[in-house]
């Protein structure tokens, strides 16, 4: 069996992520829908806004969502349950100008075929000034760019990177209240984000993934009515942006996720949990390149005596690379963009060593996904991915390999 | 033209997908697995084994699922990953015994130290002076086959007496057990004893037995079987059916005997050679025999664990000064050896051989031995560096 170690993942990523960069800079120069959407005004922060839909005439109000479908053909360590149809998620926005400073949209997204209702993002904005806008609501804590940024026809890949699901919360949105502001000179544009919001909870150190899972919050109970530490969690962010150059986001979330208190009686000692994240996009403009990739550190405060399957510290980082290889009218699209894309996916869910035996602890994924993607406009994509993971355990015993086929498409409408 | 390539390119591209299978990570021999069903398991059989293998390899308990409060492990698997060996970050701390049928802790929490604990409570901690050992997970393959042994069987290999002086006197553990076990086929008692054959100290009756005993000891859950919370020493409502447990114990019991390896070559053949010169088969029997089981896979047949099942005198090096049952701190059951050569595959890479992992390589666990064990492993000594290469060998392609 092949056998990955830690120490390689980093290594083989690097390698890897040269030798593809290498390849596409070969390639002809044309530039991706995607490519000029990095040389617009906007940051992450405000992709909840930057969305296609419908407006009506006279009627204050905008419509639209997009859909996500694939097949799914996954093979792990030679074993198969064959080929699956999904339709992943279907998600409805629906935008209000309720005046000339207030606005409300609302992001409601049905997973799993219906079985997973979310409210993603229902908030109001009032504008004050560029600088000072107040949202309130439920609002998506900004912490990495693709809890804001998620929208499935932006992005080549049927599979959401590791670690902003998997490792972070993605979709991660919590009911509470903040500010945010933007500014422009010249090329440069920045911005903030700052919220209070409900927590975490103690399933983060109590789920069936047995690990320390910060999506596991979700299972909590009435997310939207309680907070079940008492305490507000704080998430801001700070962004800042050449026009010609790319985005870089710093993040962080934190607060109490534990009820160390009940009915005035201490019950547990209070934990906290702390995530960092850093966040990246740019184009090389001579290649028609596009690169994107986010890091994330989690700090979680775990009671000494606990298990250790519950690590304290992790984390993960992705990258794509996406690379307009033609471009040209096809059918009746006129600027129809083929790209060949590379994602590389690396989560540590458990940062550290057993003092048992002085060795690392495992509980990591290393994954690479080649793809091509195909959009016959900016809106909608049709992409075939090949994901190829190692996955080890806690104890690091030989990694787990799976081979997922996926073809699908995702698209506004 | 163009548009007439763009619709064609979709139509290959399925075909090519497909086709493209190849690249997929391509199943493992089955020797290089620990897991997997028996042979010949009829499908109703393979259903119950399948759900038994759900709830050992991923059914992970939780705080709100009953973990606990005080526990060693989260789950089964978290013992015995890919049904192999444990690692030294799940050890068992057993204490409180030093002599046979006397435990002078149970007060204070013996036999098992619950040494982890959900938010808000305390671990237990080792009372000062209490005898203690620290046991390793065993591999759980092969364990129905074990199970199905006849006490005749156990009873025809002992020699407590060494009558026939050859130096190994292994003896059957006669012991106390729960009555919510019953009598496997042909079982025999002596004075309201019973043959107790699994575990580091043979003080284990049968599968059941184990099962529950684990759930409750290292998870912390409470079952009909073994109804008293570890933490309150209440008894409390179950927080896992019977049916779970019993699924379990199929899945135990219907677990494949590991598969040797490499048995053709030069060197493993020279070395299994050794291994009978040596007098290792004395105590580790290379062939049992199983009697009547109702699983029919299971019933009648030959197999190669490498073990007696019996209790032996191993000697002043691994004697901890700890016991359970009535036998002595020094008296240890014959490990098997099966899968040992595949037991790096669940301990993260590394060899932690033993009761408590403390030999690191196969020759180090060799030189461990004494007692009855001290001139198997005086013959040993005496090999050339060849010998010992290739005795080493064989036993890793168990």
């Amino acid at each position: 069996m092949m056998k990955i170690y830690t120490s390689n993942y980093f290594k083989i990523g690097l390698y890897l992520l040269i030798f593809f960069y290498m390849e596409t800079a070969l390639a002809q120069e044309e530039k991706s829908g995607i490519e000029q959407s990095v040389q617009e005004s906007q940051l992450n922060m405000d992709a909840v806004f930057s969305r296609p839909s419908l407006s009506f005439e006279k009627v204050p109000v905008a419509l639209g969502g997009y859909l996500e479908a694939n097949t799914m053909h996954r093979i792990e360590e030679g074993i198969t349950d064959g080929l699956s149809f999904q339709a992943r998620r279907l998600t409805i926005f629906l935008a209000a100008s309720i005046s000339e400073r207030i606005k409300f949209l609302t992001e409601i997204e049905f997973e799993d075929g219906g079985k997973e209702i979310a409210i993603e993002f229902a908030a109001l904005d009032v504008a004050f000034h560029p600088m000072f806008n107040f949202r309130g609501g439920i609002v998506m804590n900004p912490i990495g760019a693709f809890n804001e940024n998620h929208d499935g026809p932006k992005w080549e890949f049927v599979e959401r990177p590791d670690v902003a699901v998997n490792m972070l919360a993605a979709t991660q949105s919590n009911a509470g209240f903040g500010v945010y502001g933007k500014t422009y000179s010249g090329n440069w544009i920045f911005g903030y984000e700052a919220y209070l919001t409900n927590g975490f909870n103690s399933k983060i150190i109590s789920n069936e993934e047995d690990k320390t899972y910060l999506p596991a919050y979700k299972d909590g109970d009435n997310l939207f009515e309680e907070n079940f530490s008492g305490k507000a969690m704080f998430s801001g962010k700070l962004a800042i942006k050449n026009r010609k150059i790319g985005e870089l986001g710093l993040s962080y979330m934190g607060g109490a996720y534990n009820k160390f208190e009940e009915d005035g009686l201490s019950v547990e000692d209070k934990a906290r949990v702390n995530v960092f994240a850093i966040d990246w996009n740019t184009s090389i403009q001579a290649t028609n390149t596009y690169i994107v990739g986010e890091a994330a550190f989690v700090k979680v405060e775990t009671p000494e005596s606990y298990t250790p399957q519950y690590g304290n510290k992790q984390h993960g980082f992705f990258i794509d690379v996406v690379q307009a290889v033609y471009k040209n009218k096809i059918f009746e699209w006129e600027d129809a963009t083929f790209n060949l894309a590379a994602r590389f996916d690396y989560v540590d869910w458990n940062v550290g060593k057993f003092k048992e035996t002085d060795t690392n602890i495992g509980d990591q994924l290393l994954a690479v996904t080649p793809g091509i993607s195909f959009r016959p406009t900016p809106k909608t994509v049709f992409r075939i991915n090949y994901r190829y993971q190692w996955q080890k355990d806690i104890i690091n015993n030989p990694a787990e390999r799976a081979a997922t086929w996926y073809m699908g498409f995702s698209s506004y409408f | 033209m163009k548009t007439k390539i763009f619709l064609f390119a979709p139509l290959i591209s399925i075909p090519l997908l497909y086709s493209c299978e190849a690249l997929a990570p391509q199943e493992p021999e089955e020797y290089e697995l620990l897991d997997g069903p028996v042979e010949n398991l009829n499908q109703a059989e393979s259903i119950r084994f399948i759900e038994g293998d759900k709830a050992f390899n991923d059914q992970i308990f939780t705080i709100e699922t009953g973990l606990g409060p005080i526990f060693t492990g989260t789950s089964c698997v978290s013992c015995h990953a890919g049904d192999g060996k444990g690692h030294p970050f799940v050890s068992f701390t057993r204490f409180g015994q030093d002599l046979p049928g006397i435990n002078n802790f149970l007060d204070q929490g013996a036999p098992q130290l619950q040494n982890r604990a959900i938010p808000g409570y305390k671990p237990e901690i080792l009372p000062s002076g209490a005898p203690h050992a620290e046991f390793l997970a065993p591999i759980v393959t092969g364990l129905g086959f074990l199970d199905a042994v006849s006490d005749e069987d156990l009873l025809a290999m002992a020699d407590p007496d060494d009558l026939d002086g050859d130096g190994i006197s292994g003896r059957v553990h006669w012991n106390d057990r729960p009555d919510y076990v019953k009598d496997r086929p042909g079982t025999i008692s002596k004075n309201g004893k019973y043959i107790t054959r699994f575990g580091k100290k043979a003080n284990v009756y049968d599968l059941l037995h184990q099962t529950a005993d684990a759930y409750n000891q290292d998870i912390g859950i409470n079952s009909y079987y073994e109804p008293y919370d570890t933490y309150s020493g209440d008894k409390v409502q179950p927080e896992i059916d019977r049916k779970t447990i019993n699924d379990v114990v199929f899945y135990l019991k219907t677990l494949k005997a590991p598969i040797p390896r490499n048995q053709d070559n030069p060197e493993v053949v020279a070395g299994k050679a050794l291994f009978e010169n040596t007098q290792c088969t004395a105590c580790h029997k290379p062939t049992l025999r199983t009697s009547y089981s109702p699983i029919t896979a299971i019933s009648y047949q030959e197999f190669h664990p490498y073990t007696d099942m019996l209790l032996h005198d191993m000697g002043p090096e691994l004697d901890d000064g700890y016991t359970e049952g009535y036998a002595l701190s020094s008296e240890w059951r014959t490990a098997p050896l099966w899968g040992i050569g595949l037991s790096k595959d669940s301990q993260g890479g590394e060899y932690y051989l033993m009761h408590d992992g403390r030999a690191r390589s196969i020759e180090e666990a060799i030189l461990l031995h004494g007692g009855e064990a001290e001139n198997a492993k005086n013959k040993y000594q005496n090999l050339s560096q060849q010998e010992k290469s290739q005795l080493i060998k064989f036993i890793e392609s168990l």
